[in-house]
């Protein structure tokens, strides 16, 4: 046997990535100072004075981002006078973290009113993040300049149709999507045909085992559809990721955190780093929701993701401003 | 030229009754009877009233007094708002005969109708 099949996993009972075997070999290191880590798929194991060599995500065979929705910059209403404030207290949070983020999402509402300056200041904030890059979806407050242009024209550059586009880290495949153009009276967030085409075929090149992670901004799972809620043809959208074995779906738009367990599928919403909005049919309409002011920060957050191999779902763990 | 006092009398009232119907459409507070009918104000996400009915020629005035943007869409392309921050109005006259529906695009389950007679 070669020294590399010793190291593979060769019988993955539990389906968890962890092969008992290489387990148990690797426990049996502990004691000399080896750290033993999961890299795809295959027990590695460093000596101690190896780890200098690695980068801090390497050795902890993990993925880090930071999910921040509804910014709404421009907002200036009861709810919260200064949306630019908590949006600096989310980066602060953002930079206080352990272990930098590799990157952001931002699940949309970036703007309130899609006014160019209003980008400008998000993107000024966001500059100033320990995190190499920001991955944006649009929401309904960024498009309303015809068919969104100004939106299109700052973060469509490498994306298709209304916005859509898809990228890997580390092993793991985020798609991001735009569920807020074309909507149609009466209904609810929308992708339309086109874009589910275009899922189809981008999640046709990903083997089952590929941690999946779709971002947008509406929810693509029926929260609250009296308040629009919701995604009208998500279903189609989630029969494409059926197949597939840790499937995290990250949403904004609700300004409030969420989750729901389907099967594979873990779905989650993101709290703003603005304001606020009442639980579903807890109030008359889903608007902006007025707290004490020294409550504020308190009902705004961030939520950081893990991904650690060896383990199906991603961690999601949300986090007040406070 | 004959006089017609009956002519004078006619042209003096339809001037006098003229000015005061523009009048009344430009400040519509005065005209309570038609206020409910050219005027629809959108707040807590619905539009109020709901549906209105209107004649031939009016204009109806839509006001934003809730606490985030909405918008005014013709389901059939025949009208569309800018984004309505709150206090911005937006106005569109029907001059045909019809059922106009309408929805709000950002929140597109906040839905009216026109009813043009």
């Amino acid at each position: 046997m070669s020294q590399k099949k010793k190291d593979e996993i060769q019988f993955d009972h539990n389906h968890d990535g962890i092969d008992r075997r290489g387990f148990l070999k690797c426990m049996a290191w502990a004691g000399t100072g080896t750290l033993c880590v999961m890299q795809g798929g295959v027990l590695k194991s460093y000596s101690l004075s190896q780890l200098g060599q690695l980068g801090a995500k390497q050795a902890s065979g993990e993925l880090s981002f930071v999910q921040i929705s509804d910014s709404h910059m421009g907002f200036s209403k009861a709810a919260n006078q200064d949306v630019a404030e908590t949006l600096k207290a989310a980066v602060a949070k953002i930079n206080a973290l352990p272990v930098a983020p590799e990157f952001l999402l931002h699940t949309g509402d970036i703007s309130h009113l899609s006014k160019p300056e209003e980008f400008d200041a998000v993107d000024q904030i966001l500059k100033t993040a320990k995190a190499r890059d920001v991955f944006f979806v649009p929401g309904e407050h960024d498009v309303l300049s015809d068919n969104g242009e100004i939106y299109h024209e700052r973060y469509g550059k490498q994306t298709r149709g209304d916005g859509w586009y898809s990228f890997d880290k580390n092993g793991v495949h985020f798609v991001g999507l735009v569920n807020v153009m074309n909507l149609k009276a009466g209904g609810l967030g929308a992708l339309g045909s086109a874009q589910l085409e275009w899922i189809k075929s981008d999640l046709q090149e990903c083997s089952s085992s590929t941690p999946i992670v779709v971002f947008a901004h509406i929810p693509l799972w029926s929260v609250y559809p009296q308040w629009g809620w919701g995604t009208e043809d998500a279903e189609q959208a989630l029969g494409y990721l059926k197949r597939f074995g840790s499937v995290t779906v990250l949403n904004g738009h609700i300004h409030q955190t969420m989750q729901k367990i389907e099967g594979n599928v873990r779905f989650h919403t993101a709290a703003s780093t603005a304001f606020p909005q009442p639980a579903p049919g807890t109030a008359d309409s889903p608007g902006p929701m007025k707290v004490p002011a020294e409550k504020l920060k308190s009902v705004l957050g961030i939520t950081e993701v893990d991904f650690v191999r060896g383990k199906q779902a991603l961690a999601v763990v949300d986090s007040n401003l406070e | 030229m004959k006089r017609n006092p009956m002519i004078l009398i006619f042209a003096v009232i339809s001037l006098l009754a003229s000015r005061a119907a523009s009048k009344a459409e430009a400040s519509p507070q005065n005209a309570r009877g038609n206020e409910a009918a050219t005027a629809v104000n959108i707040d807590n996400f619905s539009f109020g009233p709901a549906a209105s009915k209107v004649a031939v020629g009016t204009t109806v005035k839509w006001t934003n007094r809730d606490d985030i943007p909405h918008t005014v869409v013709s389901t059939d392309g025949v009208f569309k708002s800018h984004a309505l921050d709150t206090d911005d109005t937006f106005s569109y006259k029907f001059t045909k005969v019809g059922t106009y529906e309408y929805f709000c695009s950002l929140h597109p389950k906040m839905t009216g109708k026109v009813v043009v007679e």
